[in-house]
């Protein structure tokens, strides 16, 4: 293969090229390959690597989405997956000669992503076949053993931007798929039953064949029917009786209580019926209830492929980190550090264990465990704890306490973490539901007592109280909770916002006080407010600090470089650069001497460093000094208007962070006069905070993003996890939205409550339906026959009803939404 | 009568080989994965000139 590859020369064009590759904007020097622009070095690689093996119609399909591979990749990363405890952990099955594995991809995005994927035999011949499942954004592989190992799997997927998410935390991930199975299994079987018996029922609902040569066909059909009901009763409806059971057990009623306990009348009233031969029975409405609250169960269940709730600390490890043994370089599994082990951690490369620094400085950024947005310098001999990321050169470490022992994972010891939101007793279906199903218990009791004590009738009494039963049937109003929870699920998670369950909704119908974490909760993870004051630099100059920056890999020198966007950078006559950490940097460019850093660094008189509101950077050339960078962290941009709706839905909100007390006179009217803003906040102070308002009688809804919120977020009654990209991890949770569609929150929660009216009127709807009916049958007028057509009438009518107004209330109070994705 | 007990067990037995086929559908993983095959089938598979 020939391919010519040009720097940039340095001509400035301010014409635009996007990347061939990945369609993003190319910020430094472009890259040429084949008349294709290129943004980096990472993506003209993976650009390579498929033109050789005659892959390029990847980009045929949808244009330039191409993943620019992580560039903190290095040889050896993936070793440790061929020690054999490992090994065995990652992979589904292997007979010694073909191996698969089921391995998650989180930058899977697109269909030239399940392209390339299935393709992977191209790359390299031992791999047999690859199938993607594209919505639980995995892929299944087979390979040959020997010929290709798993490190090198692992690290082909790697090179062409596609990173396995290899955690010893996910491989109960199998367990999913069977217990769907089993759920589609039993619908396939209440279904068929339902069917079948309701066509063997047809004579019954026209009163056919009344004479006596059909009376063996009658006797037929309830045989028939009865064994069709058998397997609804023993295998689709079981988790009905199971449930029901363990809560009778643990002295509650919960809301299959009263389901089983109906099915189980309608079940033996038509037994009864078929062997006295007094009548049909109603086997038809018995599997066509099992069969109907099955299927909304399945929706209202529905969980989203691909997006993980219940994730603790260990799947923010790697699995392994490099450990320096007299000098030799070896991967270790990280559970297998042991105190005194000297580990090596990269850039950007997470510390797993509290460790003391053996290297003479670091930079730790603790962003996601204290919520601190300026990365800390940390010296030799100092103590690192757990959780913090390296930015910079690589570092050498001392293990201090093995990775269980840490002090980032103390917080899972506390009680939050044991204890399971208390879900079953609260939902409101099951709370009206309790009065409701005695209510009719009394109801068919009285009925009966009547019929058989007073008139003296006992075939109107046992008519009377089985049609009572079966009108009243609460399977309506169970279908009116799942519908109406499953087709709100389904419509939040169309607007990127995933509720874990329908609980989850419930709760957060509930919502009255609305905590909020600050750093990349409501400020932009990646970006900053910067303005640069002083003398205006001429284009040449900003040249020149954009490649200076460009060399350091501190993030304020990334945020700066960021804010240059449209300044191309140049590798030109760079030379003498030196980094000093904590300070700056200082370079020649050509026979000028260019200085980036802090007010000592470059010489510049100044009081203050950083005002606790920002940093500065300040900026010299040829020992002049020019002007200085502002930085400040940048809120998103709709957090006023969110704001404000929330207060006027009568919510309050609160504001806890753990960083510096920057920006508290912006953020105070914001938050409302009343409202509390804390910061320098702990993980556990946070917690407890979150509990104390609960103790007011509050439910809270916690928005946060990091590890230092986990405590507060699982305290909380529902903790929302801001996540920029839902694909990446988030701490255990309630629900996960992504950043962008924040500003959306009160539209949420009035969702989430207009959910709960609708609920209500299902159940009003329902109740005149019962109303109706049961006049009828105390009075012994309403033949069963109608009362079995009754029911599935009432059925449809519910879930068309709450299917129609949940869609109604989503464009009512998401139409802001709509707007804002039609203008992107 | 007897033709009517003779469709009664065939239209059972073509039912239950409904079910059968769903069934075995299920288990052979068909409803796991609802969108990748409908984008794969309209991918060409062109192969090396």
């Amino acid at each position: 293969m020939t391919m010519s590859i040009l720097t940039a020369p340095e001509a400035i064009s301010d014409t635009r090229h996007a990347c061939y590759h990945c369609g993003e904007d190319c910020r430094d020097e472009v890259l040429h390959a084949d008349d294709h622009d290129f943004c980096c070095d990472g993506c003209l690689t993976v650009y390579s690597v498929l033109k050789e093996s005659d892959l390029c119609q990847y980009y045929a399909i949808e244009g330039a989405q191409g993943i620019s591979p992580d560039p903190a990749f290095y040889k050896g990363k993936y070793d440790h997956l061929d020690q054999p405890e490992v090994h065995d952990k990652m992979i589904e099955f292997t007979d010694g000669r073909l191996t698969t594995v089921y391995w998650y991809l989180p930058k899977m995005h697109c269909s030239s992503c399940i392209w390339l994927l299935e393709h992977l035999y191209r790359l390299n011949p031992a791999v047999r076949s690859s199938v993607v499942n594209f919505p639980e954004k995995k892929v299944r592989i087979t390979f040959d053993t020997p010929a290709l190992r798993l490190s090198e799997l692992a690290a082909l997927l790697t090179r062409i931007g596609y990173e396995p998410y290899l955690s010893m935390d996910d491989l109960s991930g199998k367990k999913a798929g069977k217990w769907n199975r089993t759920r589609l299994y039993k619908i396939g079987i209440a279904g068929f039953a339902f069917g079948n018996i309701m066509m063997l029922s047809f004579p019954e609902y026209f009163h056919l064949g009344q004479n006596t040569s059909d009376q063996n066909l009658r006797t037929l059909f309830g045989i028939l029917n009865l064994a069709l009901s058998l397997p609804v009763l023993f295998y689709c409806a079981a988790d009905f009786y199971k449930s029901a059971w363990s809560a009778l057990k643990g002295r509650y009623l919960n809301i299959d209580a009263p389901i089983a306990l109906a099915l189980s009348c309608v079940f033996l009233i038509s037994i009864y019926q078929l062997a006295t031969q007094t009548g049909p029975g109603y086997l038809d409405s018995f599997a066509g209830a099992v069969f109907f609250m099955l299927v909304g169960r399945y929706f209202q269940d529905k969980t989203y492929a691909g997006v993980s709730f219940d994730r603790d600390y260990k799947s923010y490890f790697p699995i392994a980190i490099s450990v320096l043994n007299d000098g030799i370089e070896t991967r270790k599994p990280i559970t297998d550090l042991q105190k005194g082990d000297h580990m090596l951690v990269r850039n950007e490369e997470l510390i797993p264990a509290d460790a003391v620094l053996q290297s003479p400085v670091a930079m730790v950024d603790y962003s996601f465990v204290s919520g601190e947005s300026q990365p800390v310098e940390r010296r030799k001999g100092d103590t690192i704890y757990a959780g913090g990321k390296q930015k910079g050169a690589a570092i050498e470490l001392e293990v201090l306490r093995e990775v269980s022992q840490s002090y980032l994972t103390q917080l899972w010891n506390n009680e939050a973490f044991t204890r399971e939101k208390d879900d079953a007793n609260k939902s409101l279906a099951a709370r009206i539901n309790r009065y409701f199903s005695l209510i009719v218990l009394g109801i068919a009791a009285v009925t009966f007592a009547f019929w058989f004590f007073v008139n003296k009738n006992p075939e109107t009494a046992f008519l009377a109280f089985t049609t009572t039963l079966l009108v009243a049937c609460p399977c309506a109003l169970l279908l009116s909770s799942t519908f109406t929870n499953g087709n709100l699920l389904s419509v939040f998670s169309r607007n990127r916002f995933y509720p874990k369950n329908a609980h989850s909704i419930e709760r957060l119908a509930k919502t009255d006080a609305v905590v909020f974490d600050k750093t990349g909760t409501i400020t932009l993870p990646d970006d900053a407010e910067i303005d640069f004051t002083g003398e205006p630099s001429t284009r040449d100059e900003l040249v020149m600090i954009k490649t200076l920056v460009g060399q350091s890999s501190h993030p304020l020198s990334r945020l700066i470089s960021k804010h240059l966007a449209d300044i191309p950078a140049s590798r030109r006559v760079l030379t003498g650069f030196s980094e000093t950490s904590g300070k700056g940097m200082a370079a020649q460019w050509g026979a000028r001497m260019v200085k980036v850093g802090s007010a000592g660094w470059v010489g510049a008189v100044s009081n203050e460093e950083s005002t606790g509101q920002s940093s500065r950077v300040y900026v010299a050339i040829d020992e002049v000094v020019k002007g200085y960078f502002t930085i400040r962290s940048k809120y998103r941009p709709e957090l006023p208007e969110t704001l404000s709706a929330l207060r006027q839905a009568g919510i309050r909100t609160y504001l806890l962070s753990g960083d510096r007390p920057t920006d508290r006179d912006w953020l105070a009217p914001l938050f409302g006069e009343d409202a509390l803003l804390l910061f320098n906040q702990k993980p556990e102070q946070k917690l407890d905070f979150v509990r104390g308002l609960q103790r007011e009688g509050r439910h809270v809804l916690m928005v946060g993003d990091g590890l230092n919120d986990a405590g507060a977020l699982r305290q909380s009654d529902v903790g929302l996890a801001v996540s920029d990209d839902i694909n990446n991890f988030s701490p255990s949770c309630d629900a996960i939205v992504e950043g962008n569609q924040l500003s959306l929150l009160p539209g949420y929660i009035a969702l989430a409550r207009s959910g709960q009216r609708i609920i209500r009127q299902s159940f009003a709807i329902s109740l005149i339906y019962n109303i109706v009916g049961l006049s009828f049958a105390v009075t012994g007028h309403l033949s069963p026959v109608i009362a079995a057509i009754l029911m599935p009438v009432s059925s449809i009518t519910i879930v068309a009803f709450t299917t129609l107004a949940s869609n109604a209330a989503a464009r009512r109070y998401l139409k802001k939404l709509t707007n804002v994705i039609k203008t992107t | 009568m007897s033709a009517l007990y003779l469709l009664i067990i065939a239209s059972l037995l073509v039912a239950l080989g409904f079910l059968g086929a769903f069934i075995w559908s299920v288990r052979k993983g068909h409803y796991d994965d609802d969108y990748t095959p409908s984008v794969r089938i309209l991918l060409d598979d062109s192969e090396k000139p």
